[in-house]
């Protein structure tokens, strides 16, 4: 067995997981905090892509990639190459794609935290930086690794939207899923069933992982 | 000194509106701030502290200006320096006692930041709980922390809401002493929240009574507290027994009038006040404040004697709570020994023994 589409899918899932977290950290912390009356609207956007078939989300992300899309177009001149069917367009269709995963765990820890001990924060000086770095952060870790292991694991497990804007070019594109449904289609089922129970001893463990820090199994300060 | 003139009003579709509005001027020492909860004690703070703007009016600490709803000022409550400590403490659970001391003073350890936390420290008695989580501190000691905390960072006016809720009463006067030595060398303005009678006693140099969102008495803790004219303050300061009534008649020349009880044909003598002659009022009195008697008592300068039935008979610890039906019900606290020796037990009758200055009106509202 080759473990090229698997090294490609943990190569995906991890440079997403990592992107993401940038940007998840911070649209969290405005929907968790904004008293703005219209972010159901942001809140739907964001949700999205756990409704939409993965298909019409890649086929929008083909579109918008493609060398006559704005997106491919912008790509072209910067790079000199076009976008769809690279490694990079599969990133960047992968972080729409699991967005929600990152975001809505974050969200529901920072909503939990007390809002007296942020309050306590800036009483004493500090500001929303430091607040955000000393208290939100440090309080929501299982948030935090609950959102990194769940979007690992979806980036992981993706197959409409890699399928749509990334094809099928082995070590570039070729993820576990899509070589899975490949060797399926050749009557390669022994070559599949590894690739799947790879996945799936994959997927069990992260999931144990997520439960086990949202039992609080592990934390530091508020186990007994 | 701190300078509050505010109006706060919130609309709830569930509960009636409730406004807030306080003009006042608290001087540095400990003002303790009383009131029935729901008054607006809280959000009174939160507004001081810069967690929550006000509708309208500005406030003003030491002439440096941190709200004013015209201009269209309000400084961050991280940039007053107002030390605030909440009735949950908030401490924060991941950092120890000193990490938590520490968070507000500046990140870096300087030789005189750690001097100043050695201070507080010793000053609070929690020198031995420096490595310590919350988790691992009794209720005693996380308050120590939580007031430690707030006074490191050698704030400009300190906002207390019920911090020693729960404690016995030895911890808290302890407490307090500390808290009254802090107070004695740094001379800011103290506001303390508090629906507890004794900390008033124990604590105040001036009271602040809030009913509604409106300042109803201020001045010395007993001109305030021992004789409240409005029913709810009368309420929280613990009077026992709040007896609805009708003003009979005035008799100026002995300064009293008389109150018909309703619901009774017995009546009262009080102190004559500002309510008119067939005015709806309130007469407060405290269960202590009663004397009962088990024969008719004569002679005696007491102008108010009520004839009764004890109902029951309750041991509260030292404390043994009478109801006696006088054709209205009224709660008397004698001590056990005293219940013992009249031999004080349900059908008994008695007698009820009031003063008149033992008897509070207070207006309806």
């Amino acid at each position: 067995m080759s473990l090229d589409p698997i090294l490609l899918s943990l190569r995906l899932a991890a440079t997403v997981s990592v992107i993401l977290l940038l940007i998840a950290l911070p649209v969290a912390y405005w929907l968790a905090f904004t008293k703005w009356r219209g972010k159901f609207l942001l809140e739907s956007v964001v949700a999205l892509p756990l409704v939409l078939p993965p298909t019409v989300l890649g086929f929008y992300a083909l579109i918008a990639m493609g060398p006559r899309g704005p997106l491919g177009k912008v790509w072209q001149s910067l790079f000199g190459h076009s976008l769809a069917f690279t490694f990079e367009g599969l990133v960047l269709a992968s972080l729409l794609y699991s967005f929600p995963f990152a975001v809505q765990p974050l969200v529901a820890s920072f909503e939990s935290l007390d809002r007296r001990l942020l309050d306590a924060s800036s009483v004493l000086g500090a500001s929303r930086w430091r607040t955000f770095a000393r208290v939100i952060v440090p309080l929501s870790w299982p948030g935090l690794v609950t959102a990194v292991v769940l979007s690992l694991a979806h980036t992981l497990g993706e197959f409409g939207v890699v399928l749509m804007v990334g094809g099928n070019l082995p070590g570039v594109t070729r993820t576990a899923s899509i070589d899975i449904y490949d060797r399926v289609q050749a009557l390669d089922y022994a070559g599949a069933h590894e690739m799947a129970l790879l996945l799936l001893v994959i997927a069990f463990v992260v999931l144990s992982i997520v439960y086990g820090v949202n039992r609080r199994v592990w934390s530091p300060w508020t186990a007994r | 000194m701190l300078s509050v003139q505010i109006q706060k009003r919130f609309h709830a579709a569930d509960s009636p509106a409730f406004a807030l509005e306080v003009n006042e001027e608290f001087l540095p020492g400990i003002t303790v701030l009383f009131g029935p909860s729901g008054a607006g004690k809280s959000t009174l703070l939160d507004c001081i502290a810069g967690l929550l703007a006000p509708d309208a009016g500005r406030i003003e600490l030491d002439g440096e200006l941190f709200f004013d709803a015209g201009r269209k000022v309000s400084l961050p409550a991280s940039k007053r320096k107002i030390a605030y400590v909440f009735q949950s403490l908030a401490l924060f659970p991941h950092m120890t006692a000193e990490e938590n001391v520490r968070y507000g003073l500046s990140e870096a350890g300087s030789p005189e930041r750690n001097e100043r936390i050695d201070r507080i420290l010793h000053a609070f008695h929690i020198e031995g709980l420096r490595k310590r989580k919350p988790r691992e501190l009794s209720g005693g000691e996380k308050q120590r922390v939580a007031l430690a905390r707030s006074l490191v960072t050698q704030p400009r006016a300190l906002l207390l809401d019920e911090p020693l809720t729960g404690l016995d009463g030895g911890l808290r006067q302890a407490i307090l002493q500390d808290l009254h030595e802090w107070n004695a060398a740094n001379r800011i303005p103290i506001l303390y929240v508090t629906h507890n009678r004794e900390e008033v006693d124990a604590i105040g140099e001036r009271v602040v009574a809030l009913v509604d969102g409106h300042v109803r008495e201020s001045g010395a803790p007993r001109s305030v507290l021992d004789a409240p004219r409005a029913a709810a303050l009368a309420q929280a300061a613990g009077f026992e027994n709040l007896l609805r009534g009708r003003v009979e008649e005035h008799r100026e020349s002995d300064g009293v009038m008389h109150v018909e009880l309703d619901g009774s044909k017995c009546g009262l003598e009080v102190p004559l006040g500002s309510a008119e002659p067939g005015e709806a009022v309130q007469v407060a009195i405290r269960a202590g404040d009663i004397l009962l008697a088990t024969e008719a008592p004569r002679a005696l300068s007491a102008r108010n004697i009520l004839p009764g039935t004890v109902e029951s008979v309750e041991m509260r610890g030292a404390l043994v709570v009478v109801e006696v039906n006088a054709g209205v019900r009224f709660m008397v606290h004698v001590t056990a020994g005293a219940a013992r020796s009249l031999g004080l037990a349900a059908g008994k009758r008695v007698w009820l023994v009031l003063k008149t200055y033992s008897c509070h009106v207070v207006t309806q509202r």
